[in-house]
């Protein structure tokens, strides 16, 4: 280790839940002035430390020592913790949509006189910190306008602004597209040299690699090894095989496609913003997908694509102002979710905490909850078929958990995402459209959730993959449509796709660059095969 | 207490409000001398509560699916009346007149529904509205007065089982009715043990079950031969198996059932059950118009419990049955809550109540007490959250929950540290 003192040691730290024993004598050092980053499989114990160290679970919950700064420190709460300078950023974000920036910047540390918010010093101080991130936005203007990688920069303006020494960042760029995800990184870098100390958990190695001075591998709630990024020699490939024991040869399953005729297909559908008139946020999109075919969908933040599925399944985003879909050669109109469902489309959401869990629920209700009816007789829902149907998924997924009798809030975020998946898997679409399947997933099982893609694929199903992570898309995809401000900008082969031009035919605004686009890669792969 | 714990569950919850109903039940038999657990003293707790009872069977349906109904009390007013009225002057037969309420009930339960369910008006707002406009309803129907009710129409409210076979110093069919309950719950845990272990699911110990059942069916049978022990003529009353027949009905719907899943997939998260597929309109127009149905039901039975309706009938009940549910353990924001915790809520608070009158307190105390009972039972469930231990939906007649601790999975790959066995307790 170099000669940087530590900022921080968490020493022999063991925490558990009714039943599961979440960290086992986990140690961890970091020294100041460093970025630290934590990695682990999903449900290996990283946020759940984090929690320990911030004061989320206080004092007296955990066994171990908290050394900060020199002293044994025994945070009560959070507030406790932040007081000392710690601050953490949860992996699910915690922000008030109806608020505005500059007022949930100052949540909770108001500036005022006698009891009044003094406005003019808050908008002032506000303004001042969102320089610090490099955000450009009227501290007056309303969270929920902003997007998911502006919102992340206001959680750290709000850190900065309570005066912190260590700031935790637990999974920050998992919603983030690439863009958004490399400013943040700069920013963490430039708190770096002012001397804020960092600890970040991520999914994404390349960020890891390219930013900590060191890691902590924890697996199975222990504290398995702490490498040093900074001195060299440290790369993705060892990050893994500390995460998971083993070596893995390659990010993708061996996969060669069994292309069917095309069975669904969508034609100039046009869609408004549900509140906003005149918006459209589909504007005159035509696509189709092939039996056994995974069609990915690339576009940058914001770009339509989430909205596009939606509205595809069973009209659940704003309102269809026209356009045609054919499933199996003849028309449809799905007019609600239940349709779509019948009709055999599924559609995995990119928000899993607000739309696609009911976080009171447990595990086996939830796997059943699209397709009820495949486990009812009559209605009346047969437990053990549930039951049964359950323990298969959590099985085929490797979902952490003890039974699938446990509540889905109990599970850290990966495994909550599968579980999700697993509900979809269960309903048994013939179109299944995943919206970033594999957000907050670790490495191997996103190996894992490919190799069922490609399964449900060969089984001559369709497959949507609409996804921010290019290399996913790139390894996935058997050819891939590029949308930009609600339009389809291009069409790709999986040959004649790269970073490149995809990432050009995702920022080409504008008509006329967009018919411009779709004609050259009509003509050579996918029309073609068509 | 770990001992207590595999046989009730890891649910506090509902173990807690059990035992609690269970103290006060001890506490008073020995303030009152053995008063509370006479015959006749069970008998008239049962009638005069099983319509507060009903209430709350409806109330928390409409609480796991996020909502609230304010107006229970004067809808039951509204109908009690109205069939009173159409016996007297049309001379309705008594059953049709049952009939009729019900038909009431619904329509004003679709009413109430469509403007919660297709115009997206709060239940709060709407059932406020719907609490004056029933009361009002009442007394222009009625004229603000009192009308009798004729004697076969009485039954609902205060008739009991009838005597028959040969004498044995019971009421033979109370006995008949308490033991097939007691068949019924031992096969059941049987053959969903049986199912158990056909599919590997994780089991219950053996001496759980067996305890945990001798518990229950010790419990029915002590309850049934007091029943059946009342006086020649008094036994079980009608209301009470009224009652008993809804819950069975509503806790199987509610548990067992598609819709009943929906119910509380609208409340636990309304957006995330419409892209499964829920319609959560119909779903939450059912709810209400099920709360009304059930509020015609309680209505009727009490104006044939107290003979006549009246002006001021159903008064505070939407009170009585939401503090009953919530007693029982449901959330205030929905999505939790079960039919039998409602009932047990219930029970707590009718023991309250009459044991309370057995010893002369006075009406002023009753009310303070009840009110921090409340307090108290909503608080040890907030708290008992914020612990982290589960103290959601209670299942006493599952078996598979009660594992007091269990092991990580196995990992796949055997490279890795396999995670120890856990015994925590609380
Ligand atoms: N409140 C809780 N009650 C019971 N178990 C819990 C609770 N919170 C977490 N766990 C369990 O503790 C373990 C560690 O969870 P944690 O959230 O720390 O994982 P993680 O490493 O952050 O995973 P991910 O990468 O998926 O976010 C998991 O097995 C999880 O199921
Ligand atoms: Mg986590």
């Amino acid at each position: 280790m170099s000669a940087a003192p530590a900022l921080l040691e968490m020493r022999q730290i063991t925490k558990e839940f009714p039943g599961v024993k979440a960290l086992s004598d986990v140690s961890l050092t970091v020294r100041r002035g460093e970025v630290h980053a934590i990695c682990g499989e999903n449900g290996a114990g990283k946020s759940t430390l984090m929690k320990v160290l911030s004061g989320v679970y206080p004092h007296g919950t955990y066994d171990g020592d908290i050394v900060f700064e020199g002293e044994i420190v025994q945070f009560k709460d959070i507030r406790a913790s932040e007081r000392a300078g710690i601050v953490i950023i949860h992996q699910e974000l915690a922000l008030i949509p109806e608020l505005s920036i500059a007022e949930n910047i100052f949540l909770g540390n108001e500036r005022a006189r006698g009891g009044r918010i003094d406005w003019v010093g808050t908008n002032r101080r506000a303004i001042e910190l969102l320089r610090h991130v490099g955000l450009r936005e009227d501290p007056e203007t309303p969270i929920k306008t902003i997007g998911v990688g502006k919102q992340q920069l206001v959680e750290i303006a709000k850190a900065l602004n309570k005066d912190v020494k260590l700031l935790i960042l637990d999974e920050p760029t998992a919603a983030l597209n690439e863009e958004d995800s490399a400013h943040l990184l700069d920013l963490i870098e430039g708190l770096r040299e002012r001397g804020i100390t960092s600890i970040i958990i991520s999914h994404k190695l390349n960020e890891i690699e390219r930013i900590a001075d060191s890691v902590t591998i924890i697996r199975d709630g222990r504290s398995i090894e702490t490498l040093d990024v900074a001195a060299g020699g440290v790369d993705e490939d060892r990050i893994i095989k500390g995460m998971v024991g083993r070596s893995l040869e390659s990010r993708f399953p061996e996969h060669t496609p069994r292309l069917g005729e095309t069975f669904f297909e969508v034609q100039d559908w046009t869609v408004e913003h549900p509140q906003v008139a005149g918006r459209l946020v589909c504007k005159g999109s035509s696509f189709h997908v092939r039996r056994g075919e995974i069609v990915g969908f690339a576009g940058l933040m914001g770009a339509g694509r989430t909205e596009l599925m939606r509205s595809i399944f069973g009209r659940s985003y704003g309102t269809l102002l026209g356009g045609r879909m054919i499933l199996d050669g003849r028309e449809v109109t799905l007019k609600n979710v239940s349709q779509a469902i019948d009709a055999g489309i599924g559609y995995v959401t990119e928000d899993r905490k607000v739309l696609g869990l009911n976080l009171l629920d447990d595990i086996k209700t939830t796997t059943t909850a699209a397709r009820l009816k495949k486990i009812a007789k009559h209605l009346v829902v047969d437990r053990n078929a549930e039951f049964a149907a359950a323990d298969g998924y959590r099985r085929s997924l490797r979902t952490k958990t003890p039974s699938v009798e446990e509540g889905v809030a109990k599970l850290s975020g990966g495994n909550q995402q599968k579980v999700v998946l697993a509900k979809w898997l269960f309903a048994e679409p013939e179109l299944l459209i995943l919206d970033e399947p594999t957000r907050g997933i670790d490495v191997g099982a996103k190996y894992e959730i490919y190799g069922i893609i490609q399964q449900l694929a060969d089984a001559g199903k369709g497959v949507i993959v609409v996804s921010s992570e290019l290399p996913e898309l790139l390894g996935l995809s058997d050819r891939i449509y590029t949308i930009c401000e609600g339009r389809i900008t291009g069409e790709l082969a999986k040959h004649e796709a790269t970073q490149e031009n995809l990432m050009r035919l995702m920022t080409t605004t504008g008509s006329a660059a967009g018919r411009a686009a779709t004609p050259a890669a009509g003509s050579t792969g996918a029309t073609a095969a068509r | 207490m770990k001992h207590l714990k595999a046989v009730f569950g890891n649910d506090t919850r509902q173990f807690g409000m059990i035992f609690a109903l269970i103290a006060l039940i001890v506490f008073f038999q020995v303030r009152t001398n053995g008063l509370l657990l006479t015959p006749t003293n069970v008998i008239n707790l049962f009638q005069g509560n099983s319509y507060i009872l009903v209430l709350a069977i409806g109330m928390v349906l409409v609480i796991i699916a996020g909502h609230i109904d304010l107006s229970v009390g004067s809808v039951a007013a509204a109908v009690g009346i109205s069939v009173a009225i159409a016996m007297r002057d049309w001379s309705l037969p008594w059953g049709l007149a049952i009939l009729f309420g019900l038909l009431i009930g619904a329509i004003i339960g679709a009413w109430q529904g469509f403007w919660v369910a297709y115009v997206g008006i709060p239940a709060f707002i709407v059932t406020l509205a719907g609490m004056l406009i029933f009361r009002g309803l009442n007394q222009k129907i009625g004229d603000s007065d009192s009308i009798p009710v004729p004697n076969g129409y009485q039954v609902i409210g205060r008739g009991y089982l009838p005597e028959f076979g040969p004498l044995t110093g019971y009421n033979n069919l109370t006995l008949i009715i308490g033991l097939a309950l007691i068949a019924a719950i031992v096969t059941g845990a049987l053959r969903t043990r049986r199912n158990q272990r056909k599919i590997g699911a994780d089991m219950a110990p053996m001496w759980t079950v067996v305890v945990r059942l001798l518990l229950i069916c010790g419990a029915i049978l002590a309850v049934t031969l007091l029943f059946a022990s009342g006086r020649r003529g008094t036994s079980f009353p009608v209301s009470g198996l009224i009652l008993g027949v809804l819950v069975l009905i509503y806790s199987f719907v509610s548990s067992r059932t598609v819709i009943g899943r929906h119910v509380y997939a609208v409340g636990g998260n309304k957006h995330a059950a419409e892209l499964s597929g829920v319609k959560s309109k119909q779903i939450n127009f059912l709810v209400m118009m099920n709360m009304s149905i059930l509020a015609a039901l309680a209505g009727m039975m009490f104006v044939a419990r107290s003979t006549a309706s009246g002006p001021s009938d159903g008064v505070n009940w939407e009170l009585d049955a939401i503090a009953a549910v919530f007693i029982g353990g449901a959330a205030v924001s929905g999505g939790v809550g079960t039919v039998v915790g409602s009932i047990v809520g219930g029970l707590v608070m009718a023991v309250l109540n009459n044991g309370m009158q057995l010893l002369s307190v006075g009406a002023d105390d009753t009310s303070i007490i009840k009110g921090l009972v409340l307090l108290l039972a909503v608080a040890f469930d907030v708290y008992n959250k914020s612990q982290g231990r589960p103290s959601l939906i209670g299942r006493l007649t599952s078996g598979r929950r009660d594992r007091p601790a269990v092991e990580q999975p196995a990992p796949a790959d055997p490279a890795r540290n396999i995670s120890e066995t856990v015994h925590t307790e609380a």
